[in-house]
């Protein structure tokens, strides 16, 4: 029944690592990005303040699909932006994860701003009585608590990062997901196997993060 | 009793489960009651496209109108259903048309799934170029340049196995995509058959800005395709085929839809049986 | 909210302010400027790629309404099925019987480990393979059977989460006045919990939404994305105009969606300062912790 793993025409390896390499090179820039939204949504800057809004909302309302297709018809095929990336397929993995960053990023802001909200106002006040400026505020004093308090809405975000990188599929990356769906085709009598395979190696990438970050989110949390 | 709640719980739960899945089954026969369906592409300009007024035009729609003329059906009987590349045979097998037209060459693995009648037009794998753009002469000049095609065509396969394959082959979801890259320079060409791009070229939006490289790398027999082993639904569709060269039609079609681009078609080809 | 974390500007900081506003919006006029420069240099700002929008209203009625109508009856029909099966799923991992609690939680814990996309993929080819439905709504079941499969589990935990979230005293109100397990449960926690949920399930239907896009893409469902191509096909490759024209429509539907969410949240706090707001313990993808949290 699971012959088709050793025949070795296809490269489920390849293609689950294609995906872990899509999830943690996105995970690092929507946190970087994430952040940098966070920082505007909560600036001084009125006009900062509004751009963060108005992004967050109009990304996150955006299905991702859009955004990834988008980011390849608009960048690379109309203003030529290729991310230095060699060949068809490696401006498509690049364009997939510059994609899944602007989109997370703003789900890991709506996670940063609750942690945010957390932090008692205290906190700042203090700071600010030490004559610490915004930004001081923020990255010593503000930003460290949010990160712990918001481990595990974080935690989410990355488990949906990880699930979401097969939407890459659509710009024919060649991830979990399109190898997916040519094996169903050219393998029918063992869908269900197929199916399994895929299902578990999904469930060895995302329930271990969710499991280590619940933990993490224990140990880490404030304690008040 | 908690048991029998949770239990009718659970034995809703498969019910409900069941019904959304069950509902709804279709016809079978590819034909319910008076009207016929037939498969055809929506997003092939010349060929078969659904045009704003809701209606549908190019070659392959209207040969679709002949046969089912041929066969007994009129116009407002025929049912138009789309028929994406990668369905054709699922439509087929499945019952959901009775014949599919749609730019469906004739393969020895199609062939295993489904028959074919005709052929009925005998088109090439060809490159559509920008207008002024005249770098590419031969199949070797393939090899430095950026293709574009549809995801999993036959043509983009026979780039990457037989033709060219050094050149960077990128595969996107439909040829309008490909269309936009090649106007912005991304890539240097799109590959597929002649009649799909000549299509494109003649169509006024895109007036002067493409031209087709004139490459003949390969042969595209098109066929209808029917269910396996419907001899007698074969037998009708080639004789409606061979009147339809017969009595001028064919000629009459082809002019009509291919005629603006300048695209040099081959003669009616012969109906294999 | 967040004033507290600087200080009200006084003059000097008020001057920087405008530097600083000047410098960015100088920054994000730059890239408006290269993003349109370079469109319009690659004729993509050309008129008739972007007026069939405005001025045939042929688009609208053969490719945009119904791909939206596609689009909208996917949603209705997940979020119909989806809502009683997760409430089931969700009481069953509330269950006192271990098998149930476990056999519920672990199904549940599956769907939400798998990508939407691999569930309607495999939907897809199970009822290519193994029924008779037409291809004209194959698509469509194997979106919905994703989607449901897929939420039910996302709602279920949103059901938990809101029945726990009640005071314990209700349920043990209840069983003092003789009411039986499925009697607390559907007269007295559920109805309860529904009303302090119903922001998170709003904005499930959000990602609902938006995961109908998968379906176009890779499945060949008709629904607005699909329809994108075929109005590109006959108004001269006009991809990004039709891409810029869907993605506003699927924002405008979503926002509202959104709206109504933190509307609802909203009045909900109001009402009942005692209640908390459901708070999914480990909640889907997108918008149902966010706003879980958001509202923590």
């Amino acid at each position: 029944m699971f012959d088709f793993l050793d025949s070795g025409q296809y490269d489920l390896l390849g293609a689950f690592w294609v995906t872990a390499k899509l999830t943690f090179f996105s995970a690092i820039g929507s946190l970087i990005w994430g952040t940098a939204l966070v920082t505007m949504r909560v600036s001084p800057v009125p006009m900062m303040r509004a751009f963060g809004t108005v992004y967050v909302n109009v990304v996150r309302n955006t299905p991702l699909t859009v955004v990834i297709v988008a980011c390849l018809m608009c960048l690379n095929q109309t203003l030529l932006v290729s991310l230095g990336g060699k060949g068809s397929e490696d401006i498509g993995f690049r364009l997939a994860i510059l994609g899944l960053v602007a989109y997370t990023g703003t789900f890991v802001c709506e996670a940063l701003r609750s942690g945010i909200n957390t932090v008692p106002p205290g906190q700042a006040e203090a700071a600010r009585a030490l004559g610490l400026s915004f930004f001081q505020v923020l990255t010593l004093v503000v930003l460290p608590q949010a990160f712990r308090s918001a481990v595990t809405p974080l935690a989410n975000v990355l488990i949906a990062l990880t699930k979401n990188t097969t939407v890459a599929a659509a710009i024919s990356a060649a991830e979990a997901a399109s190898l997916m769906k040519k094996m169903i085709e050219f393998e029918a009598d063992a869908l269900f196997a197929v199916f399994a395979v895929f299902a578990f190696g999904f469930m060895v990438l995302t329930l271990p993060t969710g499991l280590l970050l619940g933990w993490a989110a224990k140990r880490l949390a404030v304690k008040r | 009793m908690k048991l029998r709640s949770t239990s009718a719980a659970a034995a809703a739960a498969v019910v409900l489960a069941l019904t959304a899945t069950a509902c709804g089954t279709g016809s079978d026969s590819g034909s319910n009651g008076d009207k016929i369906n037939v498969g055809i592409k929506f997003d092939q300009p010349g060929l078969g496209l659904k045009t704003p007024d809701g209606k549908y035009a190019g070659f392959d729609v209207d040969v679709a109108r002949y046969v089912a003329k041929e066969l007994g059906f009129a116009e407002d009987k025929i049912n138009f259903k789309q028929a994406p590349s990668a369905e054709r045979e699922n439509l087929i097998k499945n019952g959901d048309v009775k014949f599919v037209v749609a730019s469906y060459s004739i393969n020895d693995k199609r062939k295993k799934e489904v028959d074919f009648a005709g052929p009925y037009f005998l088109a090439h794998q060809d490159l559509l170029v920008r207008a002024d753009d005249s770098s590419i002469t031969k199949v070797e000049d393939l090899n430095s340049k950026k293709l574009c095609s549809v995801t999993g065509s036959t043509s983009a396969q026979n780039v990457k196995e037989k033709l060219a394959p050094k050149a960077d082959l990128q595969q996107l979801g439909g040829y309008s995509e490909c269309l936009t890259g090649l106007e912005n320079k991304a890539v240097d060409a799109l590959t597929t058959d002649d009649s799909i791009l000549a299509g494109y070229a003649s169509q006024k939006d895109h007036a002067g800005k493409f031209k087709l490289a004139g490459l003949r790398m390969s042969d595209e027999k098109y066929g209808i395709g029917v269910k396996k082993g419907d001899d007698e639904l074969r037998g009708k569709i080639n004789k409606a085929l061979e009147k339809m060269v017969s009595d001028g039609t064919w000629e009459k079609l082809v002019k009509e839809h291919f005629g603006p681009s300048g695209y040099k078609y081959e003669p009616a080809p012969k109906v294999e049986n | 909210m967040t004033s507290f974390l600087y200080d009200t500007p006084g003059p000097r900081a008020k001057r920087r302010n405008v530097v600083y506003t000047i410098v960015f919006l100088a920054v994000l006029g730059l890239v408006a400027w290269w993003v349109l420069s370079a469109m319009a240099d690659k004729n993509q700002l050309a008129a008739e790629k972007w007026t069939p929008f405005v001025t045939d209203s042929r688009v609208w009625t053969t490719y945009l309404l119904p791909g939206l109508t596609e689009t909208l009856k996917a949603a209705a029909l997940s979020i119909l099925i989806a809502l009683p099966l997760g409430a089931l799923l969700g009481i069953g991992r509330l269950s006192d019987h271990r098998w149930v609690r476990v056999s519920t939680g672990a199904l549940v814990e599956f769907f939400r480990a798998i990508p939407v996309l691999l569930l309607m993929i495999f939907a897809n080819q199970i009822y290519r393979q193994f029924t008779t439905v037409s291809s004209d709504f194959r698509p469509l079941y194997a979106v919905v059977t994703g989607l449901v499969l897929y939420n039910a589990s996302v709602i279920a935990e949103v059901v938990r989460a809101g029945v726990l979230s009640l005071p314990r005293g209700q349920g043990d109100a209840a069983e003092a006045l003789g009411m039986r397990k499925s009697q607390t449960m559907l007269y007295v926690l559920l109805p309860q919990a529904v009303t302090v949920m119903l922001p998170a399930l709003v904005s499930q239907l959000v990602v609902i939404v938006k995961d109908t896009a998968l379906g176009g893409a890779m499945l060949g469902f008709a629904e607005l994305l699909t329809e994108g191509r075929n109005i590109t096909a006959n108004y001269g490759a006009n991809t990004i105009a039709a891409l810029t024209v869907i993605a506003l429509i699927f924002i405008a539907i979503n926002f509202a969606l959104t709206s109504c969410a933190g509307w609802l949240e909203k009045r909900l706090r109001q009402g009942k300062k005692s209640a908390a707001v459901a708070l999914p313990a480990q909640a889907g993808p997108t918008d149902a912790e966010t706003k879980s949290v958001s509202s923590a």
